[in-house]
């Protein structure tokens, strides 16, 4: 079995041969390093899909090392729009900041009434581990370096519908500039998610919000006086 | 010079980071990796507070199941403190928005908050969010401290503290994606690296990187290290890859069967008294299974999603149909930094601990499920403030280089050293040696044998060594300073398990079964006494 791995001092694949077994891309990365070529780079935490430290990209697409099965001929590659660090470890910072920009906090505390259906209202949202895999797969990254992201505006999201949340204009406000609008609703970043998480739909509804709270789609507002688009 | 170094990024730093800026203290946050990889975020169960929200409940029952689980080796003073603290430090987190699971009862705040039984403990307390309650607690804290920004500096990695004349003024540091070694000045510093029990590598819950960094940094600082023989094997982690089950599949009504189906233990005794029946059931030649199956399917997704996942990913079992082939594994350590009743650490002046690295003798012999959770984030906070009161009290000088230039001597040196001896292998060896050796039924050839092994692996630590020899993002110059840490603290458990001939809590010896409160009622201490200083 063969495994082709980005490796950025080449700039080029190095193809590893393994032994024909069931195995998961971490463990498989590790016995590579910890027998074969030490200088292989990755970065590894937990070994069950919880601390969002090892998403890598497996033929394209966004996965957890942890939790991917090798098949034959698997390309490995690091994730898309992070500064590649060394091989498949890569610089998550600047991707982290999106979250401090969205203020993705809960801004005023008031004591509510949650229930079992408040509970599950945000569970799906709150199982982020941020693992980056979202905004690896998001496209918009491609122009807009500084969009804010799949994961931020989940995060957002999931604040701003939560009940002990006072100040829910609070966070709108800091997400509407390179924010809910730039999206261009693919659903890449749904597809990417190890935890099942609907980015796109919390944008959907992120974006109601905001109309509901007095903000307004600046693109539309665009049209009106430009050339009409059609786009997305 | 900053006020407050803390170092590590899981729960217990953040929380401390938190509450040191609460009270007006400068304050960096320094990790080896980013904040939300941490191992808080692999706790699942929950977090025990006795709010009474499922039932009676009181923070004296707390205390009491606390303490039997301790084993009369711990701190009742700091006991009745985490208790008493536990319903305040929920407050917290509902305060800054953590997402617990709920009941329907018509009451507010956190009236609501749902509580499910865990092992050893008299009533239903613990306070979860669904199985990943560390992992959301831990994103919270973190969102917080955005929002009150907290600076962080990731991907630094701890070599040494800096202390002159026994007063701490801060750390040095490897720059992983420079290789820079650097010297961060403080105040105070508060470590909160984590635990050990990632030792025991192949045979335990934890990541990696739970290496002990900090409490190696500390022994080798001067100050003290207790209770290291005390390492807690989780009963239910899944039979191939040592994948986590929780303990609220049996806290949820799961069963332990054996081959032949039959029960053989009341699964919601303490973890260690199961982990023990599950040792006895192998050395029959038994297997032992989780069965789950009775609680259908879509309770099972309800309450236990995580596990769900993971026992089809990990060991192809669907547990809504068939049995889960489970093994006990390391899972937490309870030893470790020792520190006194504001969380000083013993010999280090200005040097606080917190989390699993530290040893403030509230889980004595054996944590109880949920505890945890609780220490980080009520202890998290008192480390925070009195690191702050004694930064804002001392008059703490700026320390010299001396530190410093010796670490980045010691880094140099690694890189010329040569390396035939593969120490990945070693790691590997040293894993299976604890784990059948200082596991969960010692005894002292054993464990004079493992001491030898270990001796001689120290031995030979010269002949080990990086074989990837760039400067920047080496992560094979991290597992070797890891595996450094690995090797030393080893002989720690495996020396205060020789000493310790009497069975108390996780650790058992075969040839002294018995608690012996008169010979053994205190703790191990190791303290490197520095010559001619």
């Amino acid at each position: 079995m063969t495994l082709n791995i980005l490796r950025s001092e080449i700039n080029s694949h190095q193809t590893y041969t393994l032994e024909e077994k069931e195995t998961t891309l971490l463990h498989a990365l590790s016995h590579i390093k910890t027998t074969h070529d030490a200088t292989l780079t990755f970065t590894e935490g937990c070994r069950a899909s919880v601390c969002g430290t090892c998403a890598v990209r497996v033929n394209g697409k966004e996965e957890l090392a942890c939790a991917y099965k090798v098949q034959d001929g698997d390309t490995v590659e690091p994730l898309n729009y992070h500064p590649v660090l060394r091989d498949l470890k890569v610089d998550k910072n600047k991707a982290k900041e999106t979250l401090v920009k969205s203020s993705a906090w809960l801004h005023d505390f008031q004591e509510a009434t949650l229930t079992h259906k408040d509970e599950k209202f945000t569970e799906t949202q709150t199982d982020c581990i941020l693992c980056n895999s979202c905004y690896s797969a998001c496209p918009v990254y491609a122009v807009m370096p500084d969009f804010l992201g799949p994961f931020a505006l989940t995060r957002a999201y999931r604040y701003s519908v939560d009940k002990r949340e006072e100040n829910v204009k609070g966070i709108l406000d800091n997400v509407q500039t390179n924010g809910v609008w730039d999206c261009t609703l693919c659903g890449e970043c749904t597809l990417a998610c190890p935890k099942g998480i609907d980015p796109k739909m919390d944008i959907m509804m992120l974006r109601s919000k905001s109309l509901q709270s007095g903000h307004s789609d600046p693109t539309l507002a665009q049209e009106n006086f430009g050339e009409p688009s059609f786009g997305f | 010079m900053i006020d407050i170094l803390v170092i590590g990024s899981g729960g217990a730093g953040l929380t401390a980071a938190l509450s040191a800026k609460d009270v007006g203290a400068s304050v960096l946050v320094v990790g080896k990796a980013y904040p939300t990889n941490s191992q808080t975020s692999m706790a699942q169960g929950g977090m025990n507070a006795a709010l009474g929200n499922a039932g009676e409940d009181s923070i004296e029952a707390h205390i009491e199941d606390t303490l039997k689980s301790a084993h009369e080796l711990c701190d009742e003073e700091r006991i009745k403190r985490m208790c008493s603290s536990a319903p305040s430090a929920i407050k917290w987190l509902e305060s800054i928005g953590v997402p617990f699971s709920r009941l329907d009862n018509e009451k507010s705040g956190i009236d609501t908050i749902a509580q499910r039984q865990m092992g050893g403990a008299s009533a239903k307390r613990a306070c979860y969010a669904q199985d990943y309650t560390g992992l959301k607690i831990l994103h919270t804290l973190y969102d917080t401290c955005l929002k009150h920004k907290v600076d962080f500096l990731d991907e630094h990695y701890l070599l040494s503290l800096v202390v002159e004349n026994g007063i701490c003024k801060g750390a040095t540091f490897l720059d992983i994606r420079t290789g820079e070694v650097k010297q961060i000045n403080a105040k105070s510093v508060i470590i909160a690296t984590g635990g050990y029990a990632g030792f025991y590598h192949n045979y335990t819950t934890n990541m990696t990187g739970a290496t002990g960094d900090g409490i190696a940094a500390v022994l080798r600082a001067g100050g003290a290290v207790s209770d290291m023989e005390f390492v807690q094997f989780h009963p239910t982690a899944l039979k191939s890859s040592s994948i986590l089950i929780s303990e609220s599949a049996r806290g949820e009504g799961g069963y332990l069967v054996n081959t032949e189906g039959e029960r053989f233990i009341d699964e919601l005794k303490p973890r260690d008294v199961v982990a023990r029946a599950i040792y006895e059931q192998f050395q029959k030649g038994q297997e032992v299974f989780l069965d789950i199956r009775h609680l259908g399917e879509e309770k099972l997704m309800e309450l236990l999603p995580q596990e769900v996942e993971l026992c089809k990913l990990h060991e192809n079992v669907d547990p809504a149909k068939e049995l889960i082939p489970i093994k006990p594994v390391a899972h937490y350590s309870m030893g470790g930094i020792d520190v006194n009743s504001i969380l000083e650490v013993e010999g280090i002046q200005g040097c606080f601990a917190v989390g699993e690295c530290s040893n403030a003798k509230v889980h004595g012999a054996n944590r109880l499920g949920g505890n945890s959770l609780l220490e980080i984030t009520t202890f998290g906070k008192f480390a925070g403030e009195h690191a702050h009161r004694y930064a804002t009290t001392s008059n703490v000088t700026q320390a010299d280089d001396t530190q410093l230039q010796q670490d980045k001597q010691y880094i140099e040196n690694l890189y010329k050293q040569n390396a035939p001896l593969n120490f990945y292998g070693q790691r590997e060896k040293l894993g299976k040696l604890l784990y059948e050796n200082a596991g969960m039924v010692r005894n002292n050839k054993d464990l004079n044998y493992a001491l030898d092994e270990i001796t001689a692996m120290q031995q030979n630590i010269s002949h080990m060594g990086i074989e990837d020899k760039s400067m920047t993002n080496n992560t094979n110059l991290i597992d070797f300073l890891e595996f450094t840490n690995t090797i030393l603290l080893s002989s720690t458990i495996v020396s205060a398990a020789i000493a310790r001939d009497e069975s108390r809590g996780a650790h058992y010896k075969e040839e002294f079964p018995k608690q012996n409160d008169e010979k053994f009622k205190n703790h191990i201490v190791f303290q490197w006494k520095k010559e001619n200083a």
